[in-house]
């Protein structure tokens, strides 16, 4: 069976500018990967391109099985996003949102029940309209529309953003749902302490490209204890100390596949 | 395609019933352009029955500039493009369920203002068949060409000003055809037949439908 993802070298202009400049990249089946890095650094691009919501002008950009550079239209139905704003209809109820959805990307509507009770959003609140939903309810609402969708590749783009304690703790379940199932699950966040613990692996992003990879439980160490990191001066703060540590840890690891490492 | 068609058609018409902007704003305003006109032409029935066929395509077209906007509305929202892209839902089902929905309300518009043509202008109907068929044909024409245009702008920041004028050009030869077949059907005009401009309403409406069909996607991914 083909990779999830496969980039290598990819580049993708939004507008005039490179949003990914030579992106390497590869995701397997069943695999959780996480991406870290400043702004600007190409994450969301990176997510973007994979759903087919950004071209791709040169390089490689293979997406379960689907060639982005020749077909991006037939990769949509087997991916998922969940990106920074949750796409919903105002006038439709939270349970019409989803069976639209649903019904939209052909799966069946036998998952709407489960996934909408899942998420807490049952009796009056799944009769709500959306437009009267608060920002982490709409999220619960998107997430909720992936659980019952089911996708092959998941992107999630800040995925605890907004979101409570209850709703990350089901996030983190039907991530490592997902993935036992043999879906893949694409992660950019900031929050690398949430996000690490159900990586497989972290790629650091700079510059529209993939620096450096880590494995999880490195990664997870960085960021639950940064200053223990080789490297890192003691006395900085957690936040500025987990990215020294970060950027340290992965200028040595060792490149996937053609990645390119700084 | 079809069950496509059916989904985008079904949750459109759904919200249009929750958010009553048809009902609530479309339709008042269409009927207020009726009476406007009434006013502008005075008292005597003689003159508005004469203009009757012409004012009601009038009053339709700046109606249906506003079903459209709010029909294109619907998907500019943040993020709901893109959460229309990714959907995995057929383009040409997306343009065939938005101007199917968009039909069913100008159908609305259209019994609606034809009562009001009637009360408000005194016209008589000599060929009820006639109205339909101009209706039915005008009306497939307007949706068409409406949700093309209305996909079209949606991108751009401008677009409630862009549309009407982008779009009242192109329809043109409905509201001329309209005007025409409905004034053999109430027996106002010069003279002549209706079914050359029967004919050009159907024409126009099958060459929209058919370019809609094919363009929607790339101008979906465009936009």
């Amino acid at each position: 069976m083909c990779r999830a993802v496969h980039l290598r070298d990819a580049v993708a202009l939004a507008g005039r500018f490179p949003a990914l400049a030579g992106a390497t990249l590869a995701v397997e089946r069943g695999e959780v990967v996480v991406l870290v890095g400043p702004n600007g650094a190409g994450k969301t691009s990176l997510l973007r391109a994979c759903a087919g919501l950004l071209a791709v002008t040169r390089g490689e950009a293979i997406v379960l099985g689907c060639d982005l550079r020749s077909d991006r239209s037939s990769v949509r139905r087997q991916v998922g996003m969940l990106g920074h704003v949750a796409a919903l209809y105002d006038d439709l109820t939270v349970a019409e949102n989803v069976r639209f959805a649903v019904r939209a990307a052909r799966a069946s509507q036998g998952s709407v029940g489960p996934a909408l009770e899942r998420l807490g959003l049952v009796g009056r609140l799944a009769r709500t309209q959306a437009g009267r939903l608060s920002a982490g309810q709409r999220r619960r609402v998107a997430l909720a529309i992936l659980a019952a969708r089911r996708p092959a590749l998941w992107l999630l783009d800040e995925p605890h953003a907004g979101l409570d304690a209850g709703a990350r703790s089901i996030l983190a379940e039907m991530v490592k749902e997902a993935a036992a199932e043999g879906a893949s699950v694409l992660i950019a966040s900031h929050e690398l302490a949430v996000s690490a613990v159900l990586a497989d692996r972290v790629a650091q992003m700079a510059g529209g490209r993939v620096v450096g990879e880590l494995g999880a439980s490195r990664a997870t160490t960085i960021a639950t204890e940064p200053t223990a990191a080789p490297g890192v001066e003691r006395g900085t703060g957690h936040e500025a100390a987990r990215d020294d540590a970060l950027e340290t840890l992965s200028s040595r690891a060792p490149a996937p596949d053609g990645a390119h490492v700084a | 395609m079809w069950r496509d068609t059916l989904a985008v058609a079904g949750k459109d018409l759904r919200i249009e019933v929750r958010s009553r902007v048809l009902l609530n704003q479309v339709v008042p305003f269409a009927l207020l352009v009726l009476v406007l006109f009434a006013f502008a032409l005075g008292p005597q029935r003689a003159p508005m029955a004469q203009a009757a066929a012409g004012l009601f395509w009038v009053a339709l077209l700046f109606a249906a500039v506003l079903g459209v906007q709010h029909s294109s509305a619907l998907e500019s929202g943040e993020g709901t493009r893109d959460g229309l892209r990714m959907s995995g839902l057929d383009p040409a089902g997306i343009f065939l369920g938005k101007t199917a929905a968009l039909c069913v309300q100008l159908v609305v518009l259209e019994v609606l203002l034809a009562l009001g043509v009637v009360l408000l202008y005194g016209v008589h109907v000599r060929s009820a068949g006639l109205l339909v068929t101009a209706c039915v044909a005008g009306t497939a024409g307007l949706a068409a060409v409406g949700t093309l245009y209305g996909m079209l702008a949606s991108g751009l920041r401008v677009r409630e000003t862009l549309l009407p004028f982008l779009l009242l050009p192109v329809v043109a030869p409905v509201l001329l055809a309209g005007t025409r077949a409905w004034q053999a059907a109430l027996g106002t005009g010069a003279g002549g037949g209706a079914d050359p401009w029967v004919e050009l309403l159907v024409v126009f409406a099958s060459v929209y439908l058919a370019l809609g069909v094919v363009i929607y996607g790339p101008l979906l991914e465009a936009s």
